[in-house]
């Protein structure tokens, strides 16, 4: 078991890393204050491929594996958490739905546009009244000839701002419950009837996009049914495990980043005759959670390679997730401590990265709701 | 149209420290990266072969390690690579560098070579010019843009003071400045490409027939290092006070005259 | 047998470059140590008037290369030149300006003669014992110096940067012997064509990449107190840079603004204007190579961290010290 990068992937961490350094991190502070991602900075994402990487190269994609695209989520996450949802929201949720259950042809019109750095995709499935609780859905999909005709609306869509593609969940049997009747959609943003809210006011990754939107009779051809009618909670829930590893990965990324800042600032910082550093009180706080961060890595890794060997990895990714987001959020609350009152100040990072570090224990499954899935896979009633 | 592309592998300078305690440069930990005014050289012929056709071949001499330096020239986009690599190239200064290379880029065949300015580990700026003289092709250094006219090339040559646009025509070498052109990133896909393509060698043995032995390596360098120092640590300066503004500018005037700033 | 010094004349549009006249002074002092001669070698076109004035600064000889081939610099026909003289005269040691010329044309003729070459040497010596030229540069970015030889190769050469050696004495009642030499130039060696000449129109520079900064900070006191640091950097050739404060407050574009959430600079000379030199600002700019401090406060950090520090005030010390580096460079002109 060899626990170092290949060289393939070390030269893309590389790539990733002076990618984040150089380009997105002059931008962060700005697109956090303004609450807009800058559309040039994606525009250039998708040039160099960082919207397609584990895609196979017959659909447009990098070629490239999952590893490769955790090793992405990391390091951009250092720098900026909402680069972060931005690609792995497009890259785990709706590319991963597409690829795994399109038919030929529908991979061929809707997923390599997504994967060659055309178009953005988005995920529809939270809505006002059903987050923990997806079977709460009503949105429905009404039969009408060959189409079907969707109202409804969805809630916290990361990308809908600016997203092309959406795979929208609806209910297509209402007589049964929503894990047997719900059904996924690919559907373009521009067509009739769907509308997309302003941004939604967020504590922390305030540049990513992320509204609510209605669907108001919009109609979509059976041709576009993603998988099977009526069987879309597997895909929802597919989606789900790809999307937790990434998030775990981008927590990973919050809390090195964080951590990395915390240190340089020590490294610097004089106070009692004596840089910060150099008390043990502070070497002690930075060996603890460095351990935690590697821990959070490496279980972030091995979800990450039992999805490229194609073995069953819900839980593993529900572990990694949950453990992740919780040592993000403690690095950060101790980043900013630890800098004290600059770390609070805005004209530092780790305050925005403490604002971001909230949402990874929320979404994409909370931690309790890992909890369950944990539980779920080992036996215990 | 083949555009063949010298690039070298440096270690970071910019990285480099000095150890306070013993006064040597700390090498370790440094990362390596393509020399700038390389990449930009590269970025050129990556925009030519857009914009006109043709292939993009990488040439680099150095250490096996120099590998990944030609992966990464490969993921931004070049068609084939090349490493020359052999014991009996270490040791080399400019003009052993030079005939080397000016051998392979003979084997290797070319319209157009483009070479960095100068490399910021050597700081020479003589490699890509005594290439040009041992292939017998003219040179244009310094330059600040490049475009492809049919048989020629229209080049905007930088001096201190003015600048030349010269028209010459291939096959000829051309050194680029890091602010030729801003170079792209590599491409995530490119680098899984750049891994399964072969980066081929050419050690001393493929060159046999074009290298003199005497003429290479240590034996073939003209000029040899006789000593290295690091400069001395920054000594303690002198704060002056109590001085008139006459006075100071004086104390000023004077560090400036002595110090060819003015 | 090679003998003598010679120093490769740089000239632009029939001006000598101060360089030139720096090697002829270096060229001596290596000349006596050698018991050798400097001679001078002037290429260009209608050039031989400017040949007394390299007797003048030390030259015991000129050889002049005077055609029309010459007139603008491209690489070939100059380097055709020097290697007819190189042949021809065999001289020990051959000295050029490490400028964009003579960091083109010297590894061009190096090639051809097939001798050794140093690049942008600050330092020239000749050793007691062996007799040979000891050349001195920096390498790894200027963090390490190097002193190479070139043992079995003729003529030993080098490129010297401009700047780094002393001016010689000028003496107008120099003699010196000037040689008018037929190198077989003619218009067919050009092998480039010079479509145009372009001259400099000013570019907007990077602070990272100026040789000289004029850096204010709080003491700068607002918007308008950045004009006589202006006229100072212009002066000197230089940029306006800036600590947090002048940014903050509006006073200076961001752009400037050097320090942790600035940018890093090293340039030469680094002028601190009004900047107690907090820690943030400290560490993107003490690499400098010199630094001076202009502060009332004389326990402020920056005093601590200058090669010379003033104490005093800036707006009386600026404006005088621009008004002195321009009355100088003025005489200097009159050379």
């Amino acid at each position: 078991m060899d626990f170092k990068l290949d060289k393939v992937h070390q030269l893309q961490q590389q790539l990733f890393r002076t990618f984040a350094e150089t380009e997105i991190k002059p931008l962060a502070k700005d697109m956090d204050e303004t609450e807009k991602y800058d559309l040039n900075l994606l525009k250039k994402l998708q040039k160099y491929g960082f919207l397609g990487i584990p895609y196979a190269k017959e659909y447009g994609g990098c070629g490239s594996d999952t590893l490769a695209y955790t090793l992405c989520m990391e390091e951009v996450s250092k720098i900026d958490a909402s680069t972060g949802i931005t690609i792995s929201v497009h890259t785990s949720l709706a590319c991963s739905c597409l690829n795994n259950f399109g038919t030929e042809e529908q991979k061929q019109k809707f997923l390599r546009p997504l994967v060659d750095g055309s178009k953005i995709g988005c995920f529809g499935l939270t809505e006002p009244g059903a987050g923990s609780d997806v079977q709460g859905a009503q949105t429905v999909a009404v039969e009408d000839g060959d189409d079907y005709v969707i109202t409804g609306s969805k809630i916290f869509t990361t990308n809908s701002g600016f997203a092309d593609t959406i795979i929208l969940f609806a209910l297509t049997d209402r007589t049964v419950p929503a894990a047997k009747g719900l059904t996924a959609f690919i559907v373009d943003r521009n067509m009739p009837g769907v509308e997309v809210g302003d941004n939604i006011q967020r504590m922390g990754i305030r540049a990513a996009s992320n509204c609510i939107v209605s669907y108001d009779n919009v109609r979509v051809p059976k041709s576009r049914i993603l998988g099977q009618l009526n069987k879309g909670f597997k895909i929802a829930m597919g989606a789900l495990d790809c999307g937790r590893i990434g998030i775990a990965a981008q927590s990973v990324g919050i809390a090195q980043g964080a951590l990395n800042e915390a240190i340089k600032y020590a490294k610097e910082r004089k106070q009692f005759g004596k840089k910060i550093v150099a008390f043990q009180n502070t070497q002690f706080n930075i060996a603890d959670l460095q351990t935690k961060i590697d821990a959070a890595r490496l279980m972030t890794w091995r979800a990450t390679i039992a999805e490229d060997n194609h073995e069953r990895f819900s839980p593993l990714a529900a572990m990694a997730k949950l453990f992740a987001s919780d040592v993000a959020n403690q690095v950060t609350r101790y980043a900013v401590q630890m800098m004290g009152g600059y770390g609070y100040c805005r004209e530092y990072p780790v305050e925005r990265m403490m604002r971001d570090a909230k949402i990874t224990e929320i979404y994409e499954g909370t931690s309790e709701v890992m909890k369950i899935v944990i539980a779920g896979s080992m036996k215990l009633k | 149209m083949k555009i063949v592309v010298c690039i070298k592998q440096v270690p970071d300078t910019a990285e480099v420290k000095l150890d306070p305690k013993t006064n040597t440069l700390i090498r370790d930990g440094v990362p390596s990266i393509i020399n700038h005014d390389d990449k930009a050289g590269l970025e050129t012929a990556l925009r030519i072969r857009e914009e006109k056709g043709g292939t993009v071949t990488v040439v680099c001499m150095g250490p096996p390690q120099a590998d990944v330096a030609l992966r990464e020239a490969l993921a931004m986009g070049a068609d084939e690579a090349y490493l020359l690599s052999a014991r009996e190239f270490g040791g080399s200064d400019t003009y052993a560098t030079a005939t080397i290379i000016a051998a392979a880029l003979k084997k290797i065949g070319f319209d157009l070579v483009i070479t960095g300015r100068q490399a910021i580990d050597g700081d020479t700026a003589q490699v890509g010019p005594q290439i040009a003289e041992q292939l017998g092709v003219p040179q244009v250094t310094y330059a600040e843009s490049v475009k492809v006219d049919g048989d020629s090339v229209i080049v905007k040559r930088q001096f201190e003071d003015r600048a030349h646009v010269l028209r010459v025509k291939l096959p000829c070498l051309i050194t680029a400045l890091t602010e030729l052109a801003e170079p792209r990133y590599m491409n995530v896909g490119g680098i899984v490409d750049a891994y399964a393509k072969q980066v081929k060698i050419i050690d001393f043995e493929s060159l046999r027939n074009s290298l003199n032995p005497d003429w290479i390596g240590i034996k073939g360098s003209p000029t040899n290092v006789v000593q290295s120092f690091t400069k001395q640590a920054k000594a303690a300066g002198t704060v002056m006070k109590d001085l008139t503004a006459d006075q100071a500018v004086a104390a000023i005037m004077d560090k400036l005259i002595a110090r060819h700033l003015i | 047998m090679n003998k003598d010094i010679f120093v490769i004349v740089e000239q632009r549009a029939g001006h000598i470059q101060k360089v030139s006249y720096e090697l002829i002074g270096e060229a001596t002092k290596l000349a006596a140590d050698l018991g050798e001669k400097v001679v001078a070698v002037l290429l260009g076109s209608n050039i031989a008037s400017q040949a007394q004035a390299l007797i003048n600064y030390g030259a015991a000889k000129v050889l002049v290369v005077d055609n029309p081939v010459l007139e603008h610099y491209t690489t070939e026909p100059y380097a055709k030149a020097i290697y007819y003289i190189i042949k021809k005269f065999s001289p020990n040691i051959v000295l050029y300006g490490a400028s964009s010329i003579g960091r083109d044309v010297a590894p061009r003729v190096a090639g051809r003669v097939h001798t050794g070459l140093t690049a942008d040497c600050t330092g020239l010596a000749i050793d007691p014992e062996t007799k040979l030229l000891m050349m001195t540069r920096p390498a790894f970015g200027g963090n390490i110096m190097a002193t190479i030889v070139c043992r079995n190769y003729r003529p030993q050469m080098a490129t010297v940067r401009p700047g780094v050696m002393a001016m010689p004495v000028k003496t107008i009642s120099n003699k010196g012997e000037i040689i008018n030499v037929d190198a077989g130039l003619s218009m067919a060696d050009m092998n480039v064509e010079i479509m145009e000449v372009v001259e400099s129109e000013q570019k907007v520079v990077d602070i990272t990449e100026a040789k000289i900064l004029v850096s204010g900070g709080r003491g700068v006191g607002g918007a308008e107190g950045y004009e006589p640091l202006r006229e100072l950097a212009e002066e000197l050739g230089g940029e306006v840079s800036s600590s947090r404060i002048g940014v903050d407050s509006g006073w200076i574009e961001k752009s400037r603004q050097v320090g942790q959430t600035g940018k890093t600079v090293r340039p030469n000379l680094y002028i601190a204007c009004g900047i107690s030199g907090a820690i943030q600002h400290l560490a993107g700019m003490e690499d400098s190579e010199f630094i001076i401090a202009i502060n009332k406060d004389e326990t402020c950090p920056m005093m601590k961290l200058a090669d010379l520090g003033i104490v005093g005030d800036l707006k009386k010390i600026v404006p005088k010290l621009t008004k002195a580096i321009d009355v100088y460079r003025a005489a200097q002109k009159e050379l």
